[in-house]
């Protein structure tokens, strides 16, 4: 096993893992806000892919489906903050489990009935294709990096948007006490449906960024959208810094699981059922160490306090 | 009588009149059809015990419901092939007979859910939805990635399992089978629901600290039913699969996991009969739906979003008025 190997898995790992935390810091803030548990989080993720790279295909320009995968989701997200959330806000955990899983029939079967079965594809932009030399020895594609980037700048631009604008402010104000900045003259209904839609827009540039390494097809958000679930429950609902440590936390241990695990097992049991056992515990990993962190910490790494 | 148990009584007799109606017009189909009723039923009212009497939403019962199912499954499997599926401390060639496979998927579901309930049931709310959800993703994960039984590919039975005394292969005599379980699930249902541990733990869903103050642990109660609640899911998923001749993975998806609360929800939340309904409904618009378009799926997701918004109480919360107490 060469470091150059390691080097390209690590930071596989963290790609992975940035892209968790597009997800999981909107459905913490939705969340930490609004007290809302949105299962149809990854139809937005879904949604962005498939505008990206329909814009794509139809103008040439991936930077053009960028913009319109944010811009889709965001509009979706307020779409169905208006029509459907809004009136579950006041309801208990169960009906807002039942009607997002409910969207989620109508997202994914909608996408379907307009782009059909099959996936699209979706091209890496020329200038961020190729690969770069890192120390040890290693290449690495550049989007990938790009990808780490984006995710960095993200999570600045957030805790600039919470920590230091009004906008903010007014954020954490909702999450301690939504009747009283009610009460202050805040119009709590924009705010929720601004907050709606910032989430679904980075859910949206999630999947247009990873649409372009895996193919784009109906459902390929659940799975992420479970994960990022496992990432909130980690970090602390409602922590947008939990969020950032528990997505590297299971974009790594994942990574890495599925890498070193069957090696691992390999010495011990050999190489067939060795790679078995080890490709076998390594898919149920980050639930191991979830598991294992609630059982210490029932709320998560970092506890909102709310 | 209250109109309530009216409701419930014309439901069993409907849900019996079905395959009874279909066998005298020779449409065998519908027998099938009424048998997935009554064993989707039978699941939800094993998570009824944890959802609706304690109040627990758990998102994972897909878990139990494809362990049952894999029971069948493996059990049948190595009965069919004569291979021991352990050898130690005594040879064991699983067994092709319904009682002692219900026996096992009920064990194993409960035992399985005994480790995931004590660490579930350490949180509350949201933390227990997504909890219970990721455990379920591990076994979902667990059974694609272990090739020995099939893997994603899934695993057939060939040969329905047996019951002793009755021919189970005779599709009517296999729905009498999975509704005479399911009204039994039913009587322990009532039961426990009157008894002064399911009067604990309605109590602890509606204020836990006033159960705590009369000197009841929540968390043991509540680890009772949800162990109780997976084991009944686990023997209707033992019945699905020998329904199927076929269990795979997908019985321990997520989305499974969806259907079961949905079942409740539809037929109408802390009712007797609320899973009965929702199942009944549920197989009925899937088999309608799925006849008139492709796409029934975007049209379940609309009707669902309908009842949670505008029918709160589901169906018999329609028929039969506002429950009595919450």
């Amino acid at each position: 096993m060469s470091t150059a190997l390691i080097i390209e898995q690590l930071l596989n790992g963290l790609q992975f893992g940035v892209m968790l935390f597009l997800m999981a810091a909107g459905l913490t803030l939705i969340f930490g806000v609004m007290g809302l548990i949105n299962l149809a989080h990854g139809s937005f993720y879904m949604i962005g892919a498939f505008a990206c790279a329909a814009v794509a295909a139809a103008t040439g320009s991936f930077w053009l489906g960028l913009a319109a995968s944010l811009a889709a989701a965001a509009a979706a997200g307020a779409l169905v903050e208006l029509a459907v959330i809004r009136r579950l806000y006041d309801r208990d955990h169960l009906d807002q489990v039942l009607a997002t899983f409910a969207l989620i029939l109508i997202f994914s079967e909608g996408t379907r009935w307009l782009f059909g079965s099959f996936p699209l594809y979706l091209d890496i932009p020329q200038v961020l294709s190729g690969a770069v030399d890192l120390p040890g020895g290693a290449r690495y594609q550049l989007y990938r990096l790009a990808i780490i980037g984006v995710g960095v700048l993200v999570a600045l631009g957030l805790y600039y948007l919470i920590a230091r604008t009004r906008l903010g402010m007014r954020i954490r104000a909702g999450q301690s006490d939504r009747e009283m900045i009610a009460a202050l003259g805040v119009d709590i209904g924009t705010l929720y449906t601004m907050v709606f839609a910032l989430g679904a827009a980075l859910a949206g540039l999630a999947g247009a960024l990873v649409g372009a390494l895996q193919s784009v097809q109906v459902g390929m958000g659940e799975p992420v959208l479970i994960l990022a679930f496992v990432v909130i429950v980690i970090g602390g609902i409602g922590s947008i810094k939990g969020a950032l440590v528990g997505a590297v936390l299971v974009g790594l241990t994942d990574t890495l699981g599925r890498f070193l695990l069957p090696k691992l097992f390999a010495a011990f049991l050999g190489p067939s059922e060795g790679a078995t056992v080890g490709a076998a515990l390594a898919s149920m990993l980050i639930y191991i160490v979830m598991a294992l962190i609630l059982a210490f910490r029932p709320k998560g790494l970092f506890p909102a306090t709310a | 009588m209250s109109r309530e148990r009216a409701i419930n009584l014309l439901l069993a007799g409907l849900l019996l009149s079905v395959p009874l109606a279909a066998l005298a017009l020779g449409e065998l189909f519908y027998i099938t059809l009424a048998t997935r009723m009554a064993i989707l039923a039978l699941a939800a009212v094993g998570l009824n015990f944890a959802l609706g009497l304690g109040g627990l939403v758990s998102f994972g019962h897909a878990a139990f419901f494809g362990i049952g199912g894999y029971v069948a499954g493996i059990f049948s499997s190595h009965a069919f092939n004569q291979t021991p599926l352990f050898s130690w401390p005594f040879e064991f060639f699983g067994s092709d007979q319904m009682p002692a496979i219900w026996l096992a998927a009920m064990l194993i579901s409960a035992l399985i859910a005994l480790p995931i309930g004590a660490i579930s049931l350490r949180t509350a709310g949201v933390y227990f939805i997504m909890i219970t959800l990721a455990f379920a993703q591990m076994i979902y994960y667990f059974a694609i990635s272990w090739p020995a039984y099939g893997g994603e590919d899934g695993l057939s039975i060939v040969v329905r399992n047996g019951f002793p005394g009755v021919n189970t292969a005779v599709p009517l005599i296999f729905f009498l089978v999975c509704y005479v379980l399911l009204l039994a699930a039913l009587a322990l249902f009532a039961l426990v629901r009157d008894s002064r541990f399911g009067a604990a733990l309605q109590a602890g869903r509606q204020n836990e600290t006033r159960l705590a103050a009369v000197g009841i642990a929540p968390f043991r109660i509540r680890l009772a039913a949800f162990t109780i609640s997976a084991a009944i899911t686990g023997l209707a998923g033992a019945l699905l699969a020998d329904l199927n001749r076929f269990v795979s993975p997908s019985m321990l998806s997520w989305q499974m996991s969806g259907e079961l609360i949905v079942l409740i929800i539809l037929g109408g939340t802390g009712r007797l009969f609320g899973p009965v309904a929702g199942a009944m409904l549920f197989v009925l618009f899937e088999f309608v739906l799925g006849g008139l378009t492709e796409r029934w799926q975007f049209f379940l997701g609309l009707i669902l979003l309908g009842v949670v918004l505008f029918a709160r109480g589901g169906l018999i919360g329609v028929l039969a008025g506002k429950a009595r107490h919450g």
